[in-house]
């Protein structure tokens, strides 16, 4: 009856000493990343698993994101276009394609601070590499976006929008916000994993910049301080996926500021990373 | 050098204690873990769990942890599976190694039997094809029946023990790091449940196993560790440390009954 199995043989060498260098250290969050991508299945469907446990036993599953976002986009649509006195037919494609987008940064942004302290029962059962629970939260997060994608087309329909060939130009956008949402992930998640106040702040900088950044407005109705939006790094990475699905090309310097903070983003989260790594299955 | 081999040299394990009012947990700790405080070099609060440890292990070997609780076993076992990196020290560890440190590893209680199975297999890295073996085999020994598709929650305390061991038991490793909850079980199970852990620890190259249980280490083990506080107090053949480690605690025994 010896049915049992025998795991695919991995890079099975594990070598780890006391206080390493900064190239062990690099080293050692490299095979984390490499790991990670190599668990890629696993992440999948962890990935997947969370949206069906969330939504286990409701009646519509899933399609309850799309149908609470569909009210709200409606909503808000009549409300501020009658409150800004903008024309519903251009307002109301602007308002879901942003809410839809913004919804899914936030989402990142705030689930990134809980990606290792959630994962902790498998944390402290099994070496894993962390680079998996980010993976398994963009996962989640691309198909609940995927989900909201209906209300836009539904909009989009209605209206009579069509971005054209310009929509094109948002594929480059998104691919930056999916290696951004990894960063932002082992950035966060470390943080967090030390310092548990962390989690309260994040929630009321995203906040903040909900109403700061032009999601419900739109940037043309700031007048003269819109040359300043490109120094709030939200409004720029907004722009370079919005601005084409919307039929138009981001403004001069969008794209390279959305790259300079990306950019400085990775910098930042990989310096944190690679430092704390080995610390964080003791810190949650 | 692809024979499975485990080296420790020198290997400290320090916990920070960070959460919670640090006077009052101070208080509270040293009346726990007396002597096992100090400070590093930021003040922080640090428990000392492992303290300058070393030996090496290779194929055929099989180590047992004994000490009482909090000397530092599961630790080791943690910082052995490379869960915990060491502080100070070195560790070298050759071989796919599984450490079954707790029952519900992993386990969602909101999942079916059938979909933890499935998580299982992919943490360990199994492709499609073992997949479905592991699940057949999880599935004929746990004996759940059609329970295998409702979500774990709903589960009798001892059917997620069998589902926990058939799954702990499925996989086998090269080094396999144990914890002794995986020698407890209902009596009826017990006997199928030990044939089974059997035939994993002999096909395993080497085992480490942390337990109370003196008998079980004199019978399965070629080499025993006695850990206390965090450092190594006997390092030896099983018998010779067995009895070393239940004579001290006869030792303790008598002297709390003097003191009463």
């Amino acid at each position: 009856m010896d049915t049992a199995v025998t795991p695919e043989v991995r890079n099975t060498l594990l070598e780890l000493e006391g206080d390493p260098s900064f190239a062990t250290r690099n080293r050692l969050a490299m095979r984390d990343v490499g790991e990670g991508t190599r668990l890629l299945p696993l992440a999948w469907t962890l990935g997947w698993l969370d949206i069906r446990l969330r939504y286990r036993g409701s009646m519509l599953g899933p399609l309850w994101l799309t149908l609470s976002t569909g009210i709200m986009v409606g909503a808000l649509g009549y409300l501020y276009a009658g409150i800004f006195h903008t024309d519903i037919n251009s307002y109301l494609p602007f308002l879901a394609l942003s809410l839809v987008l913004w919804g899914f940064l936030a989402s990142v942004v705030s689930e990134s601070c809980s990606a290792f302290t959630e994962s902790e029962g498998i944390v402290r059962a099994v070496r894993m590499p962390f680079f998996l629970f980010a993976a398994r939260l963009l996962i989640r997060n691309v198909l609940v976006l995927a989900h909201n994608v209906l209300v836009i087309a539904v909009v989009y329909a209605v209206f009579r929008v069509w971005p054209g060939r310009h929509g094109l130009l948002a594929v480059p956008g998104l691919l930056l916000w999916g290696l951004d949402s990894l960063a932002l992930v082992l950035m966060l998640g470390t943080f967090c994993a030390r310092f548990r106040d962390i989690l309260p702040i994040v929630g009321s900088v995203m906040q903040i910049a909900f109403f700061m950044s032009p999601v419900i407005w739109m940037p043309e109705q700031l007048g003269r301080g819109q040359a300043l939006l490109p120094f709030n790094p939200f409004f720029d990475m907004l722009e370079i996926v919005r601005a084409p699905l919307l039929g138009t090309l981001p403004a001069e310097g969008i794209w390279l500021g959305a790259m300079l903070y990306s950019i400085a983003l990775w910098v930042l989260a990989w310096s944190l990373f690679t430092r704390a790594r080995g610390r964080i299955a003791f810190w949650i | 050098m692809n024979n499975p081999h485990i080296l420790i040299e020198g290997v400290s394990v320090f916990f920070p204690l960070y959460h919670g009012n640090a006077r009052s947990l101070k208080k509270t700790v040293v009346a726990a873990a007396s002597g096992r405080l100090g400070q590093d070099r930021q003040h922080r609060v640090v428990v000392q769990a492992l303290r300058d440890i070393s030996f090496s292990l290779h194929g055929g070997d099989r180590l047992g942890l004994i000490g009482s609780n909090g000397a530092g076993k599961t630790t080791l076992l943690r910082t052995l599976a490379g869960i915990y990196e060491p502080v100070i020290g070195r560790v070298v560890v050759q071989g796919r190694s599984n450490a079954l440190l707790d029952a519900s590893l992993g386990m969602n209680v909101e999942l079916t039997g059938r979909e933890n199975i499935m998580l299982r297999g992919l943490y360990n890295g199994l492709p499609r094809p073992a997949l479905a073996r592991l699940e057949q085999d999880v599935a004929e020994f746990a004996g759940l029946g059609d329970f295998l598709d409702l979500p774990v929650r709903i589960y009798s305390a001892g059917m997620v023990v069998r589902l926990g061991f058939a799954l702990a038991t499925a996989i086998r490793p090269e080094i396999l790091l144990m914890d002794e909850w995986i020698l407890a079980g209902d009596a009826e199970f017990l006997d199928r449940a030990r044939q089974r852990l059997e035939a994993m620890v002999r096909s395993a190259d080497i085992l480490v196993l942390s337990t109370h249980d003196m008998q079980i280490v004199k019978a399965w083990c070629s080499r025993a560790l006695w850990l206390d506080q965090g450092q190594v107090r006997l390092d030896g053949s099983p018998e010779c440390v067995a009895d070393a480690y239940l004579g001290r605690a006869e030792q303790t025994a008598i002297a709390a009954m003097a003191e009463q």
